[in-house]
């Protein structure tokens, strides 16, 4: 066995989400993450990555991507021209065959870690294409009738943020984990670990602040855990005293630099709202 | 021992096959389970919970399992919410028990009847969860609005989120052969595509290529064609409010579905009728909007009109003037109709009370009449069949 996900340095996981990795890499299934935006999904792979010292491949999926993209696309345009032009390339197919990061990272020679970003942006169907290649981590060639093989079996972390099901088949080969929206515990190791040198008072009343307002009923978006590193950095940077962001004390309604959590104006003029209401019935 | 947790769970709801438990098993082969009861609740979490709304049910059956002393499915009968009895009631009586209600005259009265009939249905069937299914076969009125569209009792439309919760587990205990995801509303729908080639070319046209390279005597002349999209154009008319209450967890999946599926999807809204004003903002509702007449005039006809409402109410709601709920309406919502489906020739209403009780509101059999037909049901094969009268 290759050695445990811990965590690393910079990201810290639960107890919950090592049992999921480490059963997803000792098993070699594709490890499916869901869970609210913002809560380290895509970094999850490249952490892993670092962790265990193991290559990072990238698909990141677009709504026009292909199953087919992954694997590997044919330039018949190229070779047409080629063939005009005398290119002696041309007599050779697998000039023209572009490797895909599937096949990329299938092609690796030690365990390499693929993270599939993104998998619901795609269409309907492209779950559905992907079947055998998460399976038994093969795909046919036909240009040059050839089977690639993985020679070691990817990590293969998928990312999904809900916005369409995904098929029944798929999951089944898949592992499945729910990021979880930190608790205050989690989250301040997870301030700590970006910002060491961080006042504990500060951090205390950003803390406070933060899930205040996460709390806030019928908020369009949430803040998450990046908008909160994103937000403390800015009061870092600006040298925000830790009394500024105590609102029932202060004249001023709303956290100083809020845009970096409130990301719409109907959030935030329903938290002024709110706050208003509070505080005079707080009088 | 895990194949009765295995089965417990699939007991309990939690899709769970074959293939999740044999993975399970493999890992715990590997040693990966071994630390702690924690690492294995989380081990057996990821190998078989494939959907994070299922983590309650497991959670619960994981608890009752390994704890082996609390029979899971009487807790989940004890955490029944207590207004899902009140639909539940609703949803049972007869309509002879219905009248009784009313001369009873008292909610709290009729609760404590249902409680009664609860417990009695609990002990003929001892399995927890059957007396669940059986509830939702019951032929009467949904949630007791009778269909002339009298509501008895106060139940309104309070805590419906409680109720929705659960309706949503009871839909898929019912059927699973009927369930309506959005994915499969979308795989229906697509069958409405379209495909034209407009905007900028970014594609290779094989043939197109040949054909000039050859003409041009061997020399390569490449050909691009812009990329297919879909033009198909539908203007969407939802039903809100009122009896539309139940519906609304299908009737938001199939206008997820549409929106992500139609590029041209325009969208108003109705309120048990369509009159001489339509609205694009629900919550605005009272002070935006948007006349009948503009609404035909900016859309051509070539939209496909889909107009999704349960079609119940009172008949006089539909042919008479001045009979709308809401407001003042100076022509009947008939000839409101009329007009919108002599504007765009190919309609369909989709309704999305169960077909089955179609014939016990005389507003549905009117409209459908007055449709010519083009009324199908928001199930999957209604669908299919709305789709094929739009194209």
């Amino acid at each position: 066995m290759a050695g445990e996900f811990r965590g690393t340095d910079r990201y810290i996981a639960t107890e919950e989400l090592m049992a999921a990795v480490n059963a997803a890499t000792v098993l070699s299934r594709p490890l499916l993450i869901k869970g609210e935006p913002g809560t380290g999904k895509t970094l999850l792979a490249a952490e892993i990555a670092r962790s265990l010292s193991k290559p990072l491949y990238e698909w990141h999926i677009k709504s026009t991507t292909k199953a087919q993209q992954g694997l590997y696309e044919y330039d018949a345009v190229s070779r047409l021209r080629d063939s005009q032009l005398g290119d002696p390339r041309v007599k050779d197919i697998h000039n023209y065959i572009v490797k895909g990061t599937l096949w990329e990272a299938f092609d690796c020679d030690v365990q390499p870690v693929l993270l599939i970003d993104e998998i619901d942006k795609a269409d309907i169907e492209f779950p559905n294409d992907l079947l055998r290649e998460l399976d038994r981590m093969e795909f046919y060639v036909y240009e040059t009738r050839e089977t690639v093989r993985a020679k070691q079996r990817p990590v293969i972390i998928i990312t999904s943020n809900n916005e369409k099901e995904l098929p029944d088949a798929f999951l089944r080969r898949c592992f499945f984990h729910y990021i979880r929206f930190p608790d205050e515990a989690t989250m301040t190791q997870i301030v700590d670990v970006h910002f060491p040198q961080l006042k504990r008072e500060l951090l205390r009343e950003a803390l406070t602040t933060f899930f205040k307002i996460r709390e806030t009923p019928g908020l369009k978006k949430k803040p998450t855990t990046s908008e909160l590193l994103d937000w403390i950095k800015l009061l870092v940077a600006e040298d925000i005293p830790p009394e500024a962001l105590r609102s029932d004390d202060t004249k001023k309604l709303i956290p100083p630099l809020y845009g970096a959590l409130l990301k719409n104006e109907q959030d935030v003029h329903l938290f002024e709202q709110l706050l208003f209401l509070n505080r005079r019935n707080a009088r | 021992m895990l194949v009765k947790f295995f089965l417990l769970l699939k007991r309990a709801g939690v899709p769970v096959s074959i293939t999740e438990l044999l993975s399970l098993l493999e890992a715990l082969k590997a040693g990966l389970g071994e630390v702690s009861a924690e690492r294995f609740y989380y081990l057996a979490r990821t190998c078989m919970v494939k959907d994070e709304r299922h983590y309650d049910r497991f959670d619960q059956v994981f608890a009752a399992y390994f704890k082996g002393a609390q029979d899971l499915f009487a807790l989940l009968e004890r955490e029944l919410p207590p207004d899902w009895l009140e639909k539940m009631a609703v949803r049972d009586l007869s309509d002879a028990e219905k009248a009784e209600i009313e001369a009873l005259g008292g909610w709290d009265k009729l609760m404590e009847t249902l409680r009664q009939r609860l417990e009695e249905q609990k002990e003929r069937h001892q399995g927890g969860n059957k007396w669940i299914g059986t509830a939702g076969t019951s032929p009467f009125g949904a949630y007791g609005y009778n269909p002339e569209g009298v509501r008895i009792g106060q139940s309104g439309s309070r805590n419906r989120s409680a109720v929705k919760v659960w309706d949503k587990r009871e839909f898929a205990n019912l059927d699973d052969t009927v369930e309506l995801g959005t994915r499969n509303i979308k795989l229906a729908l697509r069958k409405l595509r379209r495909f034209a080639r407009r905007g900028a070319p970014t594609e290779l046209a094989l043939s197109d290529t040949i054909d000039a390279t050859a003409r041009s005597g061997g020399w390569l002349d490449i050909k691009m064609v812009p990329e297919r999209h879909n033009v198909i154009k539908v203007l969407l008319l939802l039903d809100v409010g009122g009896s539309m209450d139940d519906h609304v967890k299908t009737c938001e999946e199939l206008f997820s579905a549409a929106r992500s599926e139609f590029k041209h999807l325009e969208h108003f809204y109705f309120h048990n009728f369509t009159y001489e004003a339509l609205w694009r903002n629900n919550k605005r509702r009272h002070n935006e909007h948007i006349s009948t007449v503009e609404v035909m005039r900016t859309y051509a006809s070539d939209y496909k009109l889909i107009l999704v409402g349960d079609a119940t109410m009172s008949p006089y709601e539909v042919t008479y003037a001045g009979g709308g709920v809401e407001h003042w309406n100076a022509e009947p919502g008939s000839v409101w109709l009329q007009r919108l489906m002599k504007a765009y020739p190919k309609f369909v209403w989709i309704n999305p009370q169960p077909q089955a009780r179609w014939r016990n509101s005389p507003s549905i059999e009117m409209i459908r009449e007055m449709v010519e037909g083009r009324m199908y049901p928001l199930t999957l094969a209604g669908l299919d069949d709305a789709i094929d009268a739009l194209s």
